[in-house]
This record gives structure tokens, C-alpha cells and sequence, in this order.
């Protein structure tokens, strides 16, 4: 009986494998292995949280934005941050269905750190220049890991990630038209771009993740190509990142915080100072600068509101 | 009068003036107390609402500074940002704090208040609007036709959640109570015109304050016999009138930080 069984889990399991090698659309109610579900629920849950968590560096500066026309970009690009985070969870709640769990769960595991957010959105921000930064580098950034995905097995993530990309071209112009403008201004607001790069770059080259699991102890890469969620590898994302901004960010005249950065023609890839994968770990375990404050803040308005959601759990006649 | 007339009377000008800082200073106000709760809202699906409203609301204040730009009376952006607080006109209930604590640290919002002030205030927003729709001032008149689209959404959204929650939980219906009378005791000066309540009445760029008073009171009545409530009535405690300038310190604080980097250097370009 056990051979048996494990006879048409093994035809299930070949099954599966071959429709991700056609480059079929898995969707959330087909048969999946497990490994393939942990994976998808592991990688979606925590793009989700992310976009829900990055509303907190950016929200700090909604108020602040320096013109009416800059205030109504933040807020559009805020609350886009946060329909993606909305649609990204709904993705993964279809998936954790099996185990009982819902957005509950999701939160709690947020709160009690089973759940990471992206290592860029445990970090401090200090001035507009950092506005301007996050859209055009951290969304730039993200443009690049979520674009290779788009043709991904999972059909809900690829679906959901169609839009997001979208929008996120736009997050990456609105932050490149702050860049600009301060690039084009005074010598202030000039130091005030130099400065926030220099403290936000090397979270931008952790936020590839590292280039093999020996670097840290666990990197999921290898399950996310195995399964064609993805096809490239940290480092590919890294070397594309550098190709499209070094350039750019040389062109405004900024200084790039690494002495080291050297294009290789031979090779065709950079060669830069590796950040420090230890105060990466670190951060991802919410031990970054902001870690606790933005998790707090998050947790103390979740209790602060149980009594609005249980008072939308009465059905009204 | 309209905008291809030339001549204008300095009363008239002074008029509109001062009607469109009311309504740009109310949304100016009312967009920063709503973005303040970005990332805080009581679910996720509440937050992307919320903040549309919020950033729309932004958008209504930003076209009423640039009318007042367009009358020669300064830039929009140095209008929404440097004027201190003795020079707001946005009623006294827009610039209150959602609740305990400020924005960037770990604040103790108050969802029944955000409910409340909303709905009250964007039925109230609505009842202007629609007057305006017909106002002297045809600039006015074809922005509010504008803003009355999105309104109705608004409407909506915060009529739904304020029947919902007083008719919901003894947790819910107690904090929404106390929430209607902390915003109705600053409610007075909604639908005052302060000291420029004749002028601006006499140049027909909007109804008059009493028959605005009513037809919002009229408006909200069905809401609250459906729920068995009366519609709450105004306060008779003297209160301050932001319309002449009367404000809190809380508006003092909003301004702080509204313009914090725009103050940096009010002359660069951002």
C-alpha cells in the first residue's frame, strides 16, 4: 500500500515537474508539492509584508514632501505600496489555505519574526534626499528582481506581478524626479543626495541577497529557478542593477561609496567591496535600526484596531 | 462674474479670497490628518481606501491654492506652506490630532474620531460643493464640479463605515458616541465664513451659512433615524472660529511639520 502510494506521488510529483518544464501556469488549486507551495508561500508572503512594512520609511516623509506636486506623488506612490502588499497577501492566503491559516497568522508571524521584510525597510531615514532615493534606487532595485519573474510558474504571483510592475516603473520615475531636481538645485540639496547614498548603498546591494547560500547559511534561489519562479540568479541581479545605475548615477555627478567598483571588460561584470553579510543576517532578523520601531509601530496599530475588526465581524441587517 | 471679465471689485476679489483659503486650508488639513494614519488604518484593504481619499482630498486643496495663485495672490506652494497659523482659515476640526502621539513614533490613533470627523465633514464638503457647483466665481464653480466626482465616493466610503460601526459591537457603539461629541463640539466653525460671512454671502459664491447648516443637517437625518439616533446637535460652549484665525496648537504643529523641508530653503526648487 505504502509503495503504492508512494507510486502516484511520484507520477504526481514527475506530472507536476514536467508541466513547470512546458512552462505551464500552476494555479492555486492544482496539485503542488509541498516544497513548491513552502517555497511560493515563503517568497510571496514576504514580497507582500515588505510592501506593507516599505509604507512605513516612505510614509514619514508624505507630510514632509516640499511642494503640493511632490505631496501628491508620495501619497499616490504610498498607497500603491500598499495595494500591492493588499494583492500580494490575498495571493498567499489562497496558498496557505491547506494549512488553515489566514491574514491572522500572517501578521502574528510578521510580530513574532518567522515573517522578514526586506532588509531595506528595516533602515532609518533621515532626509528628503531619501524619498527621492528609495523610489528611484530601492524601487529600481526591486523593478529588476520582479520583472525576471513575471513569466514565473505560479500563474496568481506572475498575474499580480504584471501590475505591480507596472506601477513600479512609475515609483522609480517619481523617485528619479526628486533625485533630479536636487541634483539640478543648490549645493545643499546636492550634498543632501550625495549623503543618502552613501548611507543607503550598501543596503542596495544586500537587497539581491547573497550570491550563494555559503555566504549567509540559507539562500532560496536555487528552489525559486528550480521551479521557473525565477530564472537569475542574486549576483545576475546585482551585475544588472550596477550596468543600469552606475551610469546614471555617475552622470548627476555623484560619487559612487565604493573605491573599489571597477567595470571588468573581460568578465563584463563589476567587481565591488562585498557588504557585510553578517550586518545583513543581522537586519533580516530584525535587527536592523528601525527593526523594532517600525515593527512596533505596526503591532501597536493591530491591537490598537481590534476592536474595529471585531466590530466589522457584526453583520449589519 | 467670470473669469473673462476683467474688472473685478476689490470686495469681490476679497471675497472669493477669502472663501477659497477656507476651502484649501479645510482639504490641506483634512489630506495631512488622513495620510497621517498611512500604514496604520485597521486593515490593509482600509489603508489603500483611506489613503485615496486622503490624496485625492490633497489634490481638491492643491486646485483651490492654484485658483488663488491664478487671482495673483501668491504661489500655490508658498500659500499651502509658509502661511503660519494666525493666517489659516481651515475650520478648527480639520487640524485636530487623530488621537495620542505623533506620526513618526508609535501613535494611539483613534479609528471612531478618523469615522466621525470624515463622515461629518465630507457630507459637510458635499453640501458646499454642490452650492458651489452653481457659484459666481465660474473658475470656482468648474473646479467643484471636479471635486463633486470624487466626493461622492468619499461619501460613501465613510457613510458605510459609520453605520457599520454603531451597529456593531458595545465596544464600537460607545467609542463612535464619544467620537460624535468630541467632533461636534468643534463643528460650529464648519460652515462659518468667520468675519467675511456677509461679503462673501452678498457676492453669491455660495449659499448662505444657515441654509448650508440645514440642508447638511437634512442630509445626515435619514443616517441617524435608521439607527435610531438623533442627528447631534452643535455645541453651545463658546468655541474658537478658524476662520478668523482662532486655531489650537495642534495646527501649529501640523504647519511644522508640513513644511519642515520645504522650509529648508523656500527659494530652491524641489
Amino acid at each position: 500500500m505504502t509503495n503504492l502510494h508512494n507510486a502516484a506521488e511520484e507520477e504526481q510529483l514527475a506530472h507536476f515537474m514536467q508541466r513547470i518544464e512546458r512552462g505551464d501556469k500552476i494555479e492555486a488549486d492544482d496539485w503542488m508539492p509541498e516544497e513548491y507551495r513552502l517555497t511560493l508561500i515563503r517568497l510571496i508572503s514576504m514580497h507582500g509584508i515588505s510592501e506593507i512594512m516599505g509604507a512605513l520609511p516612505e510614509k514619514e516623509w508624505v507630510p514632509k514632501a516640499p511642494s503640493l506636486n511632490r505631496k501628491l506623488g508620495i501619497m499616490a506612490k504610498v498607497q500603491d505600496e500598499m495595494g500591492h502588499g493588499q494583492l500580494l497577501l490575498r495571493v498567499t492566503e489562497d496558498l496557505l489555505l491547506p494549512y488553515g491559516k489566514n491574514r491572522g497568522d500572517i501578521m502574528q508571524d510578521l510580530f513574532n519574526g518567522n515573517l522578514k521584510f526586506h532588509n531595506v525597510f528595516h533602515m532609518e531615514t533621515k532626509t528628503w534626499a531619501d524619498a527621492g532615493i528609495i523610489g528611484w534606487l530601492v524601487d529600481g532595485a526591486a523593478i529588476i528582481t520582479q520583472t525576471n519573474m513575471l513569466n514565473a510558474s505560479y500563474g496568481p504571483y506572475a498575474r499580480a506581478l504584471q501590475r505591480i510592475c507596472a506601477e513600479e516603473v512609475f515609483h522609480a520615475q517619481h523617485g528619479e524626479s526628486i533625485i533630479m531636481a536636487l541634483a539640478e538645485g543648490t549645493e545643499e540639496q546636492k550634498a543632501m543626495i550625495q549623503e543618502s547614498l552613501d548611507r543607503w548603498w550598501e543596503a542596495l546591494l544586500m537587497f539581491f541577497g547573497p550570491a550563494s547560500k555559503e555566504t549567509t547559511g540559507s539562500s532560496k534561489q536555487d528552489l525559486t529557478i528550480k521551479y521557473k519562479i525565477r530564472t537569475k540568479t542574486n549576483e545576475e541581479f546585482r551585475q544588472l542593477f550596477f550596468d543600469k545605475y552606475i551610469p546614471r548615477i555617475l552622470s548627476l555627478g555623484l560619487r559612487i561609496p565604493d573605491p573599489t567598483i571597477r567595470f571588468d571588460e573581460e568578465s563584463k561584470l563589476w567587481s565591488y567591496k562585498q557588504p557585510d553579510w553578517n550586518e545583513f543576517k543581522k537586519i533580516i532578523k530584525n535587527g536592523g535600526p528601525r527593526s523594532h520601531a517600525r515593527l512596533n509601530l505596526r503591532r501597536s496599530s493591530y491591537e490598537n484596531n481590534a476592536w474595529v475588526r471585531d466590530a466589522l465581524s457584526v453583520k449589519v441587517t | 462674474m467670470n473669469e473673462n471679465e476683467t474688472v473685478m471689485s476689490q470686495e469681490y476679489k476679497d471675497a472669493i479670497t477669502s472663501l477659497l483659503f477656507q476651502l484649501a486650508d479645510d482639504d490641506f488639513l483634512y489630506a495631512y490628518r488622513g495620510s497621517e494614519w498611512l500604514g496604520l488604518a485597521p486593515h490593509i484593504e482600509e489603508d489603500v481606501a483611506s489613503s485615496s481619499i486622503s490624496q485625492d482630498s490633497m489634490g481638491h486643496a492643491a486646485m483651490f491654492y492654484k485658483l488663488l495663485e491664478d487671482l495673483g495672490i501668491g504661489n500655490a506652494d508658498e500659500l499651502a506652506h509658509s502661511r503660519p497659523a494666525l493666517d489659516r482659515k481651515n475650520s478648527v476640526l480639520m487640524e485636530r490630532v487623530n488621537g495620542e502621539g505623533y506620526y513618526m513614533e508609535t501613535p494611539l490613533y483613534d479609528w471612531a474620531y478618523q469615522v466621525v470627523r470624515s463622515y461629518f465633514y465630507t457630507q459637510a464638503k458635499k453640501i458646499k460643493i454642490d452650492s458651489l457647483c452653481e457659484s459666481s466665481y465660474s473658475p470656482l464653480a468648474d473646479t467643484a464640479v471636479k471635486v463633486k466626482m470624487e466626493l461622492y465616493y468619499h461619501r460613501l466610503h465613510w457613510e458605510t463605515w459609520f453605520k457599520q460601526l454603531l451597529s456593531s459591537t458595545d465596544v464600537a457603539k460607545k467609542k463612535m458616541d464619544e467620537a460624535i461629541k468630541k467632533v461636534m463640539d468643534d463643528f460650529n466653525d464648519v460652515f462659518s465664513y468667520g468675519n467675511e460671512k456677509l461679503l462673501i454671502e452678498k457676492s453669491r459664491l455660495i449659499s448662505s451659512e444657515e441654509i448650508l447648516r440645514d440642508k447638511w443637517k437634512a442630509s445626515i437625518e435619514p443616517v441617524f433615524t435608521a439607527l435610531q439616533m438623533e442627528v447631534p446637535k452643535l455645541s453651545d460652549k463658546p468655541t474658537k472660529n478658524g476662520r478668523n484665525g482662532e486655531h489650537t496648537q495642534d495646527l501649529e504643529e501640523a504647519i511644522r511639520t508640513l513644511s519642515e523641508v520645504y522650509k529648508f530653503d523656500p527659494i530652491a526648487t524641489w
